[in-house]
């Protein structure tokens, strides 16, 4: 037998990881379609984490996830689940993990049972019927049809097919874009039950509030790259301001009103940003000192305030600070 | 959790199919509906007739004593001006018009296109009974034996050939076009993350057709027998033998054409580009026999065909399974290359 995989080798490993995308067929000239996906990327997740990939729409998460997951083949670099390696230890590597793909439609004139007892047939040692059910609360649904679930039900169902052999690492790609909040709770919760039997988790997201929750640390991508790695409050700090605060204008004060270097002036505050909908973000290290100091200089010049708030900064200013952009483009 | 509690993939797998299929009303018409329907329309469209009537026209000044001679050996004789005649002679209506002689002591006309097989039928007709009432005696002493042969109706030749077509598409369509659409939605991928076995998927496709095809080839054959009076002159046996070599093969054509599709516009089109040629040439509704001779051994070679005259050559002519052999190799070279090349191509995400 193989050494089993120590514990002390990281639940995931990967360097180097890149991923090209043919566009055009045949392998002549294949400088012009190409996709540059995932260029370069080191990642080490350790046994029991639960690791966050963020990014925006395109930045390259599910293609990373899908190559460490075994189902696409990098163009470069190196792999490593739990010791093992894909291209040695595959059948054993997909007994212990679980994957829900970013929207799998599971075959929709199917029940909820018959569903679980599919996956259930693929694995050595299957969970039972009954406990996967409480898991995920669907025992009153078994024997409706995938079709007459909701949303979020059909998420929890997709994440059943994912625990049914107790996997040592869980990979949720996306596990809750377009659900309600109710419905994100439900499957914050599974995800922390899961993390509590001492499973390994790594989950991509857009929402910060997402990572900030769940992650004990979080890998922002961008066009492929790795921009930062830390935990949540670690990226957070790195704003050099723990909180924000959000100004808009009266409509009609014009945008030459305000700048970004007069703002930059204000006491305490360390960022700048205007978004595309004419809202001022500032980072603030003192905002009880930053604020009366911007009512002053808006009454100065005339101008009059739709709305002033202060809030705590989140990974998402952390986002805009290093690119320049907003996380999510929807 | 003992071993024996623990569902089996390929059972799971194959009941997933037959699931799909059953609680999909579509998909149940398509399999068992249509060639029922289709058999009925074409078996009421082409059943067998008495002997067409011959109808003539007939010009003013055509004597009674003629028209009746015609009538009375069974000839439909309609009366008729000028303009009506030429009219019903060109829309086929009365396939001869019989022209009176313009003065007495000349000859009658018979008015026909040649071109026409009925017309120069009803010329001879209307020219025996008028020469018989003129007088005329026959030299030679004839005898008509009437015979109608067991299977050489149409719908006999029909039946077979719906068989086949059918068991092609139910692998095409069963198979073909839900391997893209699971492909599509991504299930191919998610199932490829469980620890799945691809063969396992694969076998399963087939025993899912397998369980089916008996029921369709029941449902048609019985349904003929009923209606139709169809019957198989060889064994089922045989029948069984070219159906499921039939069904093999396509299913493999089918992996093939499914093997790199990423969408299931892309499939069916290249399902239609593979089965509607086939349609025509393989002879399933009217005999590929009327091709010209040089395409004869390319459309023997097609697997459609080496399927429907298979099938023919055991329900009408009643060959058993030693006779199915050349049809049977035709069938397992396709489906031996289709599968090769359709596992080598294969895209699973
Ligand atoms: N099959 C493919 N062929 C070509 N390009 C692709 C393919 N799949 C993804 N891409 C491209 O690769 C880049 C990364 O895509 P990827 O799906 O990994 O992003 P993502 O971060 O998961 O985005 P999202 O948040 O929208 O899911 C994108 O520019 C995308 O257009
Ligand atoms: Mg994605």
């Amino acid at each position: 037998m193989n050494p089993t995989s120590p514990d002390a080798e990281p639940a995931v490993l990967c360097r180097g990881l890149r991923k090209i995308y043919e566009a055009g067929r045949g392998s002549g000239r294949k400088r012009a379609g190409e996709v540059l996906a995932v260029e370069g990327l080191d990642l080490s997740i350790r046994r029991g984490e639960c690791f966050g990939l963020l990014g925006p729409n395109g930045s390259g998460k599910t293609t990373t996830v899908e190559m460490l997951e075994g189902l696409l083949l990098p163009t470069g670099g190196e792999v490593r689940l739990l010791g093992m390696d894909w291209a040695h230890d595959e059948s054993r590597l997909r007994e212990r993990m679980g994957v829900a793909l970013q929207e799998t439609r599971l075959p929709e004139k199917l029940t909820v049972e018959e569903v679980l007892t599919l996956f259930r047939s693929f694995y050595q040692r299957p969970r039972p019927l009954e406990a996967l059910l409480a898991d995920v609360q669907l025992e009153e649904k078994r024997r409706a049809w995938v079709v007459k679930l909701s949303g979020g039900q059909r998420q929890r169902l997709a994440i059943a097919c994912a625990l049914v052999a107790e996997p040592e690492i869980l990979f949720l790609d996306e596990p809750t874009t377009g659900l309600d909040p109710q419905s994100r709770r439900q499957i914050w919760g599974l995800v922390a039950a899961y993390r509590a039997r001492g499973g390994t988790v790594l989950l991509t997201t857009h929402y910060m509030e997402e990572a900030e929750r769940l992650c004990d640390r979080v890998a922002i991508l961008d066009r492929g790259r790795l921009i930062r790695l830390g935990t949540p409050a670690e990226l957070i700090a790195g704003l050099g301001a723990e909180h924000v605060v959000e100004l808009e204008l009266e409509a009609g004060a014009g945008q030459g009103a305000l700048d970004e270097a007069t703002l930059r002036g204000l006491p305490t505050v360390t960022e700048v940003h205007l978004s595309g909908e004419g809202v001022w973000a500032l980072a603030a290290v003192e905002p009880e000192r930053a604020v009366p100091a911007l009512r002053a200089l808006l009454q100065e010049r005339g101008q009059r305030l739709l709305r002033l708030g202060t809030r705590k900064a989140t990974l998402e200013d952390v986002f805009v600070s290093l690119t320049g952009r907003a996380l999510r483009d929807d | 959790m003992t071993e024996s509690r623990r569902p089996r993939p390929v059972v799971q797998l194959t009941l997933m199919r037959l699931r799909e299929m059953m609680r999909e009303p579509g998909v149940l018409f398509w399999t068992f509906g249509f060639p029922v329907l289709i058999s009925v329309a074409l078996g009421i469209a082409f059943r067998v007739k008495g002997p067409e009537p011959v109808v003539v026209g007939a010009l003013p000044g055509v004597t009674a004593q003629a028209r009746d001679a015609l009538a009375s050996d069974g000839v439909q004789v309609r009366p008729l001006d000028q303009a009506a005649a030429q009219a019903a002679l060109r829309s086929g209506q009365v396939a001869v018009v019989l022209v009176p002689p313009a003065r007495p002591g000349e000859p009658f006309t018979y008015r026909f296109d040649p071109a026409r097989p009925e017309a120069r039928l009803a010329r001879a007709t209307v020219d025996a009974i008028l020469q018989k009432a003129a007088g005329r005696q026959d030299r030679l002493a004839v005898r008509d034996q009437e015979v109608s042969e067991p299977g050489s109706r149409y719908i006999d030749f029909l039946i077979p050939g719906l068989l086949a077509m059918n068991l092609m598409s139910g692998s095409m369509w069963g198979i073909g076009w839900v391997i893209v659409e699971m492909r599509v939605r991504k299930l191919l991928k998610r199932l490829l993350a469980a620890p799945m076995r691809r063969r396992h998927l694969l076998f399963a496709f087939g025993l899912s057709r397998l369980m089916v095809i008996p029921f369709e080839i029941a449902l048609i054959l019985t349904f003929a027998r009923l209606v139709f009076g169809v019957q198989v002159a060889g064994s089922y046996a045989a029948l069984a033998l070219v159906s499921l070599a039939g069904s093999a093969s396509f299913a493999a054509i089918a992996i093939l054409v499914a093997s790199r599709a990423q969408n299931t516009q892309t499939v069916s089109g290249l399902m239609n580009l593979v089965m509607l040629p086939m349609f025509v040439l393989s002879g399933v509704f009217f005999s590929s026999s009327h091709f010209p001779e040089v395409t004869r051994p390319f459309i023997s070679a097609l697997p459609l065909t080496a399927m429907c005259d298979g099938m023919r050559a055991v329900t009408i002519d009643g060959v058993g399974l030693l006779g199915t052999l050349p049809y049977l190799a035709v069938l397992a070279a396709w489906g031996v290359v289709s599968f090769v090349l359709g596992l080598r191509w294969f895209r699973w995400g």
